[in-house]
């Protein structure tokens, strides 16, 4: 079924750019994160608020108030934006993938008890949450992946004991059961892979949803500290904007569109040629 | 009918009780002192033993919590901390500014995605569809940050269309004040809900029915607006009524920088202040009522489709 789906992908042309806008963002992140590719951000690299100018690669995107360069800022903000959304998929999709599992699979009162912790978290909206454990927690990088987890995997959770709740009476299900495979290997070995499509899923959607939050908790000065992220580089355009400097804004928002475009289009692309119904 | 609703609320009983005490532990258990995070780093200490007896945060952590659960039943949450306004007039107060945004957004939003979904789930496989989809999908893909500043900046700011920001209590100041931020909350939310709306749709549109109607010799629009919409409404109606909730929470980012005094603006001067008591109420109400709707919505999905057990939903 893998194979089949992505080929149907990848045979096409647009999910194949999307993948590859996708990697060279990741390939950016990597080189900043362990090359020291862009470490000079910090460094003035001219005057105050210089335009963009094509004399050299750094001041492509011009210099922000300090003088620094916006492209090292923005290639900062990418190796920034990338660790909090897989970070937090990673974490998340664990938590999401044993408490839906447990919860559709077993019934009874632990489904009860989970079902219940779930309607008691997402009775609070998302935001005010976020916001609540990034300000109990301190304000900095951890805060924003507890804060970004504890958030992210209820949906999938939600999703899982749902289509956990479809499989269970399934025949290759009660096969195994009859069979004598133990609790743990039936729904690890027989139900999982069965709902995999539903994890990937999930997890690109993370991805997307942590990297948008992490502009808006920079934005209220919870989010990253020590580094530039494309949240503190659109937050600094307030002040910039009626003063006729647009290029951070602009390079923070270019930038952050092109990748949540990426992941939009392939997650699309990968959910049609997964689910057999969306063949119109 | 009734046996249904007093379930269904007793059912959010243990949700709220729930939510209190996350809450709870979230803000006077795992994080650090408030009084520390209120006052700063360099604060005295005398000065932070005296804002944690005025929180009340000196007292044993059942006490504490005895005395948030009294806050929720009788709706008094005391004094913001930086304003010393009281916190429920505050609320009251901002509601009014909040659903003026949020109520005309949402409306228009939902009217003009739903005309949308249905023209793109009829032109479903053709160059129109395609086209659309990347559209909206592109829409959806700019931070919401940079629609803000950049509307604010070009429609306000440089072409004058639009005040840049202020907000007054008659309604012709408030088409006045409100027009940019609605429209910007219109584009926000527009490409999702085209998204959701189309896909319901065309979900609708490959059921068998609608291949029998097609047989019987019934006209696509009649096909469309009869029976396909009538029956995407489940989806379409349980979509509409879950974000009724978060009208109340308001937009922190446009009621923020269009100075609208509501109930978002107000959530973002309690982080920006480190308002401990207040940011901590507004947590709590803003879930109460989330919780409240929750419930309104299962009641109007029930009358909608009795068929729906909600002991075995969610």
């Amino acid at each position: 079924m893998w194979s089949i789906a992505l080929k149907k992908v990848f045979s096409r042309k647009i999910p194949l750019v999307c993948a590859v806008v996708i990697l060279f963002f990741v390939g950016i992140a990597f080189a900043a994160q362990f090359l020291g590719f862009a470490s000079a951000w910090d460094t003035p690299v001219g005057a105050q608020y210089l335009p963009p100018a094509f004399s050299s690669f750094k001041m492509w995107f011009g210099t922000d108030i300090l003088g620094r360069s916006v492209m090292y800022k923005t290639i900062q903000g990418t190796r920034v934006a990338l660790s909090v959304g897989i970070i937090t998929a990673v974490l998340s999709a664990p938590i999401g993938i044993v408490f839906g599992c447990v919860a559709g699979y077993f019934g009874g009162w632990i489904d009860d008890a989970i079902v219940w912790f779930i309607a008691t978290l997402s009775s609070i909206p998302n935001i005010l949450l976020l916001i609540a454990i990034s300000y109990s927690m301190g304000r900095g990088m951890m805060a924003v992946y507890i804060a970004l987890t504890a958030t992210s995997w209820i949906s999938l959770a939600r999703i899982l004991r749902g289509e956990v709740l479809k499989h269970k009476e399934k025949e290759y299900l009660v096969a195994a059961e009859s069979m004598g495979v133990g609790h743990t290997q039936r729904i690890f070995k027989h139900l999982l892979p069965n709902v995999t499509h539903q994890i990937i899923l999930s997890m690109t959607f993370m991805v997307e949803i942590a990297i948008r939050s992490e502009v808006l908790l920079s934005y209220l000065g919870l989010g990253v500290q020590n580094l530039p992220s494309w949240g503190k580089m659109i937050d600094d355009a307030k002040g910039e904007l009626s003063t006729g400097v647009w290029w951070q804004l602009t390079a923070a928002t270019v930038a952050m569109f092109f990748l949540m475009f990426a992941i939009n289009i392939l997650g699309d692309y990968v959910r049609d040629a997964l689910d057999p119904r969306a063949h119109i | 009918m009734w046996a249904y609703i007093i379930r269904r609320l007793l059912y959010s009983i243990p949700i709220l009780l729930g939510v209190s005490f996350v809450v709870f532990a979230l803000f006077n258990m795992v994080g650090g002192d408030p009084a520390t995070l209120l006052l700063g780093k360099h604060a005295t200490a005398e000065r932070v033993e005296m804002v944690r007896a005025e929180l009340g945060l000196d007292q044993p952590l059942p006490v504490q919590f005895g005395q948030y659960l009294k806050q929720i039943v009788t709706f008094d949450f005391g004094k913001s901390y930086t304003t010393r306004e009281d916190i429920r007039q505050k609320v009251i107060d901002g509601i009014g500014p909040t659903l003026s945004l949020t109520v005309p957004a949402f409306a228009l939003t939902t009217i003009i995605s739903l005309l949308i979904g249905l023209m793109v789930a009829y032109f479903r496989g053709s160059m129109i569809d395609r086209i659309s989809v990347v559209f909206f999908v592109l829409i959806m893909s700019l931070p919401a940050l940079a629609y803000i500043l950049f509307g604010q900046y070009i429609l306000a700011s440089k072409l004058g269309w639009f005040p840049i920001s202020g907000y007054g209590s008659s309604l012709q100041e408030k088409f006045y004040y409100l027009g940019l931020p609605v429209l910007i909350s219109i584009v926000l939310n527009l490409g999702s809900d085209i998204r959701f709306y189309r896909n319901s749709i065309i979900e609708e549109v490959t059921q068998d029915y609608v291949r029998t109607a097609r047989a019987k010799g019934l006209s696509e629009s009649y096909i469309y607006l009869k029976h396909v919409l009538k029956n995407s409404m489940i989806p379409v109606i349980t979509y509409v009524v879950i974000q009724i909730p978060y009208l109340v929470l308001g937009s922190l980012l446009l009621e923020s920088f269009f100075s609208i005094p509501g109930i978002g603006g107000m959530t973002v001067e309690a982080v920006n202040n480190s308002d401990f008591p207040m940011l901590k109420a507004m947590t709590t109400v803003i879930s109460i009522l989330y919780i409240l709707t929750t419930v309104l919505t299962d009641i109007l999905y029930y009358l909608l489709d009795p068929r729906m057990n909600f002991s075995k939903g969610k």
